[in-house]
Order: structure tokens, then sequence, then C-alpha cells
């Protein structure tokens, strides 16, 4: 007769390490937006050139070791204004998505975990704010408000909030019904607990991948509001503006366009593929192998 | 090596349902979940729940932890009425209540560290005393046989079903409880595991003086671990007996034929022909009468009139049947 | 003996995975003659699934695969992609455990019945009708019509599994393989499902593999019986001789652990410790010594072959076997 193995302690295997190999795209686009968020920062104390110096003489002017990518149509330095323009979409970029993260995330999990009338409530309005036309929105805002900066950031936010709802509640549509939720409930937590501790944590992760995609987009947004003039007020630069003022002179000097349209690329891109594998690297297996 | 104990009902029970009625919409239907179930647990024992899927027997234990509220009827432990209770004492109250799910790795949460999951509890419970909180952790899980120098910093994913199975069970133990509800505990669980899993919560048991309500599908491993067995069918029940008794002498059909349609590991038991028995109904539109009548040899007239109660058959058993078998 | 439908001749499967390579099945041998039945017993991650799917070579696309699959004198490693599809669903079908899944959920029952008959067999439209009425009354479905024209999920678990089973009859296949057919059915269920597999393979002479983990399931319904651990076949036998005498520890001890209804309540069960070894990191010696009380100095340091036991067609791969009937549970 076999005996009872009690006593004998589980053996738990150490744990194998996972080689993760991120691969050189993933570096290249870190490096990128590292490089982009440095220069964005320190631009006021960098050697650059004032971005709004108008010199009339030095209109278009090849790159040179004075103007090293050249000047504008109304002989500002390129290099200033393509860091300073980072400045305001890196702002916008960042601020406007983290409106919709901490706004719509709260309100897609209490959502997801309530269900009910709230729930209902919720969906509804933001049904309804997906279907004002946005363009119209960002018009009747900057008429009222003014073209500024905070201003911007604050309808780009708003605009993003329903998304967010969206991805965090179906995030906690699924996890609420999962045994863990029920398995806190049971021990008597309270529903800011389960909120917090459990759900939370779990909601995050989707969230902030949706985070970084929404970085990606309202810099896009951005671009395309500044370039039909409802963005950032002249003289001060942002891609978006830029790429409408280079418009002007596409035949002459078609660099003026194409400089901040590959910048914006490349940052867009970066965050998309730091987001991508991100996601892919921080979504803890569901069961051991 | 522990012996088997006859535990005899006696006293006050620990846990007292009393016609509990469960129904919650599906649509614009009605599930009859649990349709006026009563049942005693006596303190120290072990009351295995069996049933098909789809019979009411999760809901059931559930409903006793109020985590499904229900219709009617009453669950009365150690004297208090818990389907009165709301806010806090009821918060206060699920520290004696505790419940092991079915899927062990889908009742810990993957972003939280094995330690902080048993810790939960006691954070909960208001022990504020961090080193505390680890002593009682790593007494819980060595009880239950792993290393916690070894788990506690570790993520629920890095284990596999049955050592997931042994943290929830340590995390259901280590604020002490009185009752524990155990869903399906070893359903998911590989036959070899399952046996560790089984004996496991026998020790737990005795070593913490537990009072278990053990739901399961299978009726071999509910008899392994039970003193009495209560057989559910659509809602209702249908049977309840002493374990032995039980298997011995089913008094229900639906009992017997749960009976017969196990599979039995030996080549020389031909299985028996299955009679043409059918599937249960849906839980939205139950049959009149008895429950069971669909699928009943002995069905008649009286069946589909008139609902069977509980009743005495033999000494200790219980069964809701017109027609029980001798 | 007449020639064996499937011979499954040194079978390996491997899988890539982060943690490093999967050996899913190591080296097996089987074979089955037509009209018989195979038990392939084991607990999960034993590599069963991955064995029945490298019959039906329907392995992942990563899996590399060594041996021969002979099927009705053909090697099904080496057929080409289109007779091998012609193949399936024809001479080989196949249930599995999930009828929700495997049953498409946006067509209904009657196209999904009639398409595969009307593919394989040339039957016209109504013909082909006409036979899966005839199925679906032939595995006890109540109202066959009325069913046709139903989806998948207006079916209960039961009946979409006698569904799947009546799309892999619909062609008269000479090979069934059921992949824990009746695993997510409840007791009563499994009850009936097994006694209409085994009435429709009597009926029709057809070869069936019933892979589970439940030895319970394929005592009384099979003719032999293949014990796999760690992708390993360590034990096969004739059925009654396997129950009557098991020559190694781990089928022992599966038994064992078995809860039994002879059984008082509140006895411990045997129960084997540990768990299954990581198929990534393969132990040089017998997989099963770490877990096996028998276990002495060699089994950790070579692997057992497979040897023949007193009984015909009984081998077992075990340096310690039990020789007498002095475990097997009770």
């Amino acid at each position: 007769m076999a005996t009872l193995e009690l006593s004998l302690p589980e053996e738990v295997e150490q744990p194998v390490r996972r080689r993760r190999r991120l691969g050189f795209l993933f570096w290249f686009a870190i490096c990128w937006i590292v490089i982009v968020f440095v220069l964005a920062i320190f631009a006021p104390i960098l050697p650059l050139q004032n971005p709004v110096d108008m010199d009339m003489l030095e209109r278009r002017a090849w790159f040179s070791s004075e103007h090293w990518l050249g000047t504008d149509g109304l002989g500002r330095d390129e290099l200033a204004r393509l860091v300073y323009g980072a400045r305001v979409s890196l702002t916008v970029g960042l601020c406007a998505p983290m409106i919709g993260l901490v706004a719509g995330g709260a309100l897609g999990l209490l959502a997801g975990y309530f269900r009910g009338r709230f729930e209902t409530l919720v969906v509804g309005s933001m049904d309804v704010l997906l279907a004002f036309p946005p363009l119209i929105f960002a018009l009747a805002v900057v008429a009222y408000l003014g073209q500024s900066i905070p201003n911007l950031t604050f309808i780009l936010g708003f605009l993003g909030i329903p998304a967010f709802m969206r991805v965090s509640r179906a995030a906690t549509l699924t996890l609420a019904r999962r045994e863990f939720v029920i398995a806190a409930e049971a021990l008597g937590a309270s529903h800011a607990r389960i909120l917090l501790r459990e759900l939370l944590p779990n909601v995050l992760l989707p969230l902030f991948a949706f985070f970084l995609l929404g970085v990606a987009v309202t810099i896009v947004v951005e671009g395309s509001l500044s370039f039909l003039g409802l963005g950032v007020p002249p003289p001060m630069a942002s891609w978006g503006s830029m790429i409408g003022e280079g418009r002007e002179s596409l035949d002459v000097t078609p660099r003026l366009a194409f400089l901040p349209a590959v910048a914006m690329f490349v940052t867009v891109l970066a965050f998309n593929l730091v987001g991508d594998t991100l996601r892919a690297i921080t979504d803890p297996r569901q069961g051991a192998l | 090596m522990t012996q088997a104990v006859a535990h005899v009902p006696s006293g006050e029970p620990l846990l007292k349902v009393d016609d509990l009625v469960v129904e919650y919409g599906f649509g614009n239907r009605t599930v009859h979940a649990v349709s006026g179930v009563s049942l005693e647990v006596a303190r120290g024992e072990t009351l295995g729940l069996v049933g098909e899927s789809g019979c009411g027997k999760s809901t059931l234990g559930r409903a006793v932890l109020q985590l499904r509220r229900a219709q009617s009827g009453s669950v009365l432990f150690d004297g208090h009425d818990l389907t009165a209770m709301q806010g806090e004492a009821l918060r206060k109250m699920r520290q004696r209540v505790q419940l092991i799910f079915q899927d062990p790795i889908a009742s810990l949460n993957p972003r939280r560290r094995i330690g902080d999951i048993v810790a939960e509890p006691l954070i909960i419970a208001g022990v504020k005393d961090p080193a505390q909180r680890k002593q009682v952790v790593y007494e819980v899980l060595s009880a239950v046989g792993l290393d916690p120098d070894l788990v506690v910093g570790r993520l629920p994913h890095e284990f596999s079903g049955g050592q997931c199975q042994r943290i929830c069970i340590a995390r259901a133990l280590v604020l002490n409880p009185e009752f524990i509800v155990c869903d399906e505990p070893v359903s998911a669980l590989d036959v070899s595991i399952r046996a560790q899993i089984l004996n496991l919560l026998e020790e737990m048991k005795a070593r913490f003086g537990l009072t278990l309500l053990f739901i399961a599908h299978d009726l071999a491993v509910v008899k392994a671990v039970s003193d009495r067995v209560a057989v559910m069918y659509l809602g209702r029940l249908c049977e309840v007996a002493p374990s032995e008794q039980l298997f011995a002498r089913p008094a229900h059909p639906y009992t017997a034929l749960l009976l017969q349609a196990i599979p039995v590991p030996d080549p020389d038991v031909r299985p028996a022909e299955s009679v043409a028995t059918g599937e249960p109904p849906s839980p939205i539109a139950p049959p009149s009468g008895c429950r069971f009548r669909t699928r009943c040899p002995r069905a008649d007239q009286r069946c589909s009139a008139e609902m069977p109660e509980l009743r005495e058959v033999a000494p200790g058993q219980f069964a809701a049947c017109h027609h029980p078998l001798a | 003996m007449s020639e064996a439908l499937l011979s499954i001749q040194d079978v390996a499967v491997e899988l890539p995975t982060p943690r490093g390579t999967l050996r899913a099945v190591d080296h097996v041998d089987l074979s089955l003659e037509a009209g018989r039945t195979l038990g392939i017993v084991g607990e999960s991650g034993c590599g069963k699934t991955m064995l029945s799917r490298a019959i039906l070579q329907l392995l992942p696309k990563k899996a590399k695969l060594s041996g021969r699959v002979m099927f009705a004198g053909q090697d099904l490693v080496r057929l080409a992609p289109e007779r091998l599809r012609r193949l399936r669903g024809r001479d080989l079908a196949v249930v599995f455990q999930d009828p929700m899944t495997s049953l498409n959920p946006v067509l209904t029952i009657g196209t999904q019945l009639i398409e595969t008959i009307q593919e394989h067999l040339e039957l016209d439209a109504l013909a082909a009708k006409r036979r899966s009425i005839e199925l679906l009354t032939a595995v006890g479905i109540p109202a066959p019509e009325q069913r046709l024209a139903q989806y998948p999920h207006q079916c209960s678990g039961g009946m979409r599994q006698r569904i799947a089973i009546a799309i892999a009859l619909s062609c008269e296949p000479k090979l069934l393989i059921a992949d824990e057919p009746t695993t997510a059915l409840d007791v009563t269920i499994q009850a009936q499902i097994l006694d209409l597999l085994a009435r429709e393979q009597r009926r029709r002479h057809m070869a069936m593999i019933i892979i589970t983990h439940d030895l319970g399931v394929v005592a009384g319904r099979t003719d032999e019986v293949a014990v796999m651990y760690a992708g390993r076949v360590v034990e096969r036998a004739p059925t009654p001789a396997l129950f009557k005498r098991m020559h190694m520890p781990y089928t022992e001890a599966l038994l064992a652990a078995i809860p039994k209804l002879e059984t008082a309540p509140h006895t411990p069960l045997p129960a084997i410790s540990g768990r299954p070894p990581d198929p990534t990191r393969p132990v040089p010696g017998c997989s099963f010594a770490p877990r096996c009380r028998y276990a002495a100095g060699r089994c950790h340091q070579a692997k057992p072959e497979l040897v023949a036991g007193e009984t015909a067609g009984h081998v077992y791969a075990c340096f310690h076997p039990i020789q007498m009937a002095e475990g097997v549970g009770a």
C-alpha cells in the first residue's frame, strides 16, 4: 500500500529564464524616442537658434554650418523649429491620451465591474460623444476658447475618452467573471479593493498598450489640426504647422514639408513598435507549460 | 493514517439552508437554478453535493456564501442568517466561510505574487503587522506542502494546476475559517494529482477542524471524502444519505442511474448497456411534478402531477421520490 | 495475425518552445487491426493528443515529425497533401473532446453534415440529405429532420458530441480516432456516448482509437490498452491481461489513485507523489523514476526499453516490474 505523501514538500522548480529577444527595431525605436525626448526637454538650454527669429535675407537657405537643416520660408532655423515642434507634439501627444486613459479607463473599469444602469449610462453617453463630429467640436472649442496648447490637449483628450472606455470596459468584463475576482469577493474584500488590487493591474496593461497607440494617433491628429490652422497659434512651431507652411513651397523646397513629416513618421512608428512589443512580452502566460 | 470516522449529525448544525430559491434572468427568461433546497451540515462534517452540470450545485454553493443572492429562503451559519446580512457584517462573516474553485489557475490573479495572494485575506481582515502576516503565510504554505521560500515571490503561471490548487487551499485556510465550500476542487486536475489534493483536503480538515461542503460531479470522488452525500438534479435535492448507505442502497432512481453510469476500471465488469435515458431538460422550463420524471423508468401519472418531497426512506436516508427503490 | 490497418513505427514529435525543444512523442510504436479498439491512456501532457495529431498529420506547423505512420498500406507522413486531405474525413475520421469548438458555430448542422458527405462521397443533394437523416437517427438524435436546420449552440453538449460522431461516421471511415470524446460531458451522457461509439464500431467493423485519461473508460470498451507517460508508451497489453496483471508501476499507481466506490469514505488515496517531468528537460533514466516507489539506481541512469511480459502481446518498459497481482488498488 502506498503511503500518503503529504509530508514531502511539493518540489518547485527554479524558474527558467526566458530569453527575451527584443530585436533591433525595438531598440532603435527606444533610442529614437529617447533622443526626441531629450532634445524636446532640453531645447531651451541647447545651443539652438531662436525658432521664431526671422532672417529675411536667408529665406529657404540650404544646409549650412549656421543653419544645419537650412531655413524655412521666413528665414527661421529649421532645426530649431523641428526641436521646438517636437515639444508641442510630445506635450499634446502625451497629455491628451493621458486624459483619455484616466477618465476613460476609470469609467470603463467601473462600468465593467458594476454593470447595470451605470454601465448603460456610461456606454450611452460615450456613444453620443462618438457620434458628434470631432472636427466641428474642435472648431467650436477653438473658436470659443481660443487657440492654445492646453485647449488643443483638452480637445484631443476629451475625444479619446470613449475609445479608452471601451478598451477598459471590455477587459474588465472578461476579468470580472474570472474566479480570482469572485475569490476576492468571497474573502470579504471591498469593491474598492477588488477594483484597485485585482482588476486594475490586469486592465492597466491593455490600457497602456492602447495609450502608446493613442500617443501615435494624437501626434498625427495634432499635426492635422495644426496643418488646418486649428492647432498651435503661429509663430509657434509644431510638426503639423511646419508641414502646412512647407506646403506653399513644395515645388521649390520640398524638404520644408518633408523634414517634419519624416520626424513625425518615425516618432509615430517608434511609439507603435514599442507599444506592440511591450504588450507581447509583459503578458503573463495563462498556464505553465 | 486517518481512520474513517462516522460523523453523525448531532446538536446544532453549523450550516442550515432552508428552502433556498435562486433564480436569475437569462435573456428575457428565468433560469430556475435552485428551487427550494434545504440541507444541514453538522460541525466537523463533510457533506458531498453531487449532480450533473447545470443542476445548480455550484449556484447553491455560491448562494451559501452570498456570492449570489437568493430570491427566498435562508442560510443560517452558526445561528446567523447570512441572507439578511449586508455590507460590513457580511464581510466579517465571510472570513469564517471560504471557497475553493474548480479552476485553480483562473482563481489566482495572474499579476500578483503568491505571497501577496495568500496574504490578501489577512490584509482584508485587518492584520496590520507585516511580520505577523508573513509568519502566518509561511505556516499555511508549508501546511499545504509547498516550500514558502521558493513560492512567495513567484507568479501563478509558473506553477502547475496541482500546485495552484495547493496555493488556493492555502489562501482559503489562512484566516482559519470554520467552513469551506469546495466547488469541484479536483475536476480540472489529472488523476495522479487529484489523489494528492483529495488527501491534502482531508488532512487539512482534520488539522484545522473544518466543516466542508464538497461539490463535485464525480460520485467516487465525493464518496472518498464525504460523511453524507446530497444528490441534486435540476435545482432540487433527490436524495440525502450517509455515504456508505447511499452507495450501497440508493433510494432515488436518479442516484441509481448516476452509479450505473460510472465507468469501472475493471474489464470483467462489462458496462451495462445504458438505458435510453436521454438528457436533462433545461432549467429554464423544468418539468412539472418530479423534475426527474422525463428520464425516470419508474415515472407515472403521479410523478407529473405531484412534486415529491424529501422523506425518510431508511434511517438517516432521505429521498424525494414517489416510487423509491427498495 | 492479419495485416494491421494502422501501424505507427518509431514516431517522434518535437516542438520548439521558448524553453527549449519539447519532445511530445518519444519514439512510439503501435499497431491496430481493422475492427479492433485501442485505448491510449495518459495524463495531460503525456503526448497522447500529439500522437493522435501525428496519425492524422494535423500537427502544428513548427512540429518536427519523424518515423512512419502506415495506414492501409500507405505512409501518411510522405503522402501528398491532396491525397492526405481526401483520406482524412473519408477513411480516417476524428471526434474531438469539445464538440462546441469542433463544429462551426455559424453553419447549421445540416450544412456541415451534408457538405462532408458530398465532399467525400459522390451523392446529389437529396441523397446526401437522406443519408444525414439516417446518420442522425443512428447516433440517437430524436427528430433528425428538425435538427438539420439548427445551429450547434442550440444543442446540448451531449447532442453536439452525437452530431460530431455522425459527421465522423458519415463516410464509413476505416479508422475513428476519439480524442477524449467524453471528458467535457456529464457522467450519464458519457456512458451513452461510449455505448454509441462501441455500437457503431461493431456495426461498421471499423478500427477505433479512444484517447482518454480515465482507465475506467478503456477497461470495458477496448481490446488493447497503451499507457503513455512523458511521451513514451510505457506499457501495452490486451485489456484483460493489463487489468489482471500490471507490470509497470506507473499503470498500477494510476489505477490505485482513482477513488473507488467500494472503499469507505475518508480512506486516504494512494497518491503518486510529485508531478510529471518537464518535457523540455528530459531525464537520463526512466522518466517515471523520480515518482516511482520501486525505483533503484539503475532506473535513474538508463532508459528501460519495452520488453515482453508473460502474456502474449503484453509489453512494458520497466527494470523492476510488478510480477504478481500484489498491487492493483484494492
